[in-house]
């Protein structure tokens, strides 16, 4: 007896709401990469429910292009976290406010 | 299969909220990867079994190993031996492997008592998912490997030392 549609649209939609909350809520960096990988993930598995769904095989596709932009994402923003580290000793986006490097402002 | 997909679902739910929630980076990772691994069963009990394969390859293996490098980056420090001898203490890792325990008993059961095979009769075979890739969608895959490409790049560039 297969699943209803709606209830893997349901599960995906509180996994989304999960790192909505998640991204709204902390404010370390890490944690906000990480929310943004789980909010990623949630959208990654609506495109293969509604896809297994319809008898696509598009939604598979998406979920590989969603999953690539995902790797790329967190090359990239683990890399800029990493340099921020190194110059700010700090991942607190809230004492970050300055651009400049150096002014550190509380 | 609808029972696996409510109980992976389930396991899912509960390890992500606890992923955003932990204090600790260390223990939001644990609970991440626990939470991917049971998409991976959610997506299987779908009747995906290439995405769920991609799922524990890609983000559980590759993506989640990038942020548990990061993580032991950021934490270098002169106390960060002691620390780690805490983090050994079993109530940090009892809560992920207790869901992955839970994960693993579900596996064994599609394993051994499944009255059907995973793979639904409907399921289009891997063979048409190569097809599509490299069909209708080629040009959408080539711009996947910019993409790539260019994550690669600038992770280069802005990971060197200066």
């Amino acid at each position: 007896m297969a699943v209803p549609l709606s209830h893997a649209l349901a599960l995906a939609l509180a996994l989304f709401a999960i790192g909505l909350l998640g991204l709204l809520l902390r404010r370390n960096l890490l944690f906000m990469l990480l929310s943004l990988e789980v909010m990623l993930n949630a959208a990654g598995l609506a495109f293969v429910a509604a896809g297994s769904h319809w008898g696509q095989v598009e939604g598979q596709l998406m979920f590989v292009l969603v999953l690539s932009l995902a790797a790329a994402e967190v090359a990239v923003g683990l890399a800029l976290a990493l340099l921020i580290w190194r110059r700010q000793h700090t991942l607190d986006v809230d004492s970050l406010r300055s651009l400049r490097a150096g002014e550190a402002e509380a | 299969m609808s029972w696996l997909f409510y109980g992976a679902g389930a396991v899912a739910l509960l390890a992500t909220a606890r992923a955003v929630s932990c204090a600790h980076a260390v223990h939001a990772l644990l609970y991440l990867i626990t939470s991917l691994l049971a998409l991976g069963l959610v997506m299987l009990s779908l009747g995906a079994p290439f995405a769920a394969a991609l799922e524990v390859l890609v983000y559980a293996g590759a993506i989640m190993v990038l942020f548990v490098f990061v993580v032991m980056l950021i934490d270098v420090g002169p106390e960060s031996a002691r620390q780690e001898r805490a983090w050994m203490a079993p109530r940090y890792w009892r809560g992920p492997a207790l869901l992955a325990a839970l994960l693993l008993g579900q596996l064994l059961v599609l394993l051994l008592w499944a009255p059907e095979p995973p793979a639904a009769a409907a399921l289009p075979p891997l063979k048409q998912l190569g097809a599509v890739f490299y069909g209708p969608w080629l040009l959408a895959v080539e711009l996947g490997s910019f993409l790539l490409l260019a994550g690669l790049v600038a992770a280069y560039h802005l990971g060197r030392r200066d």
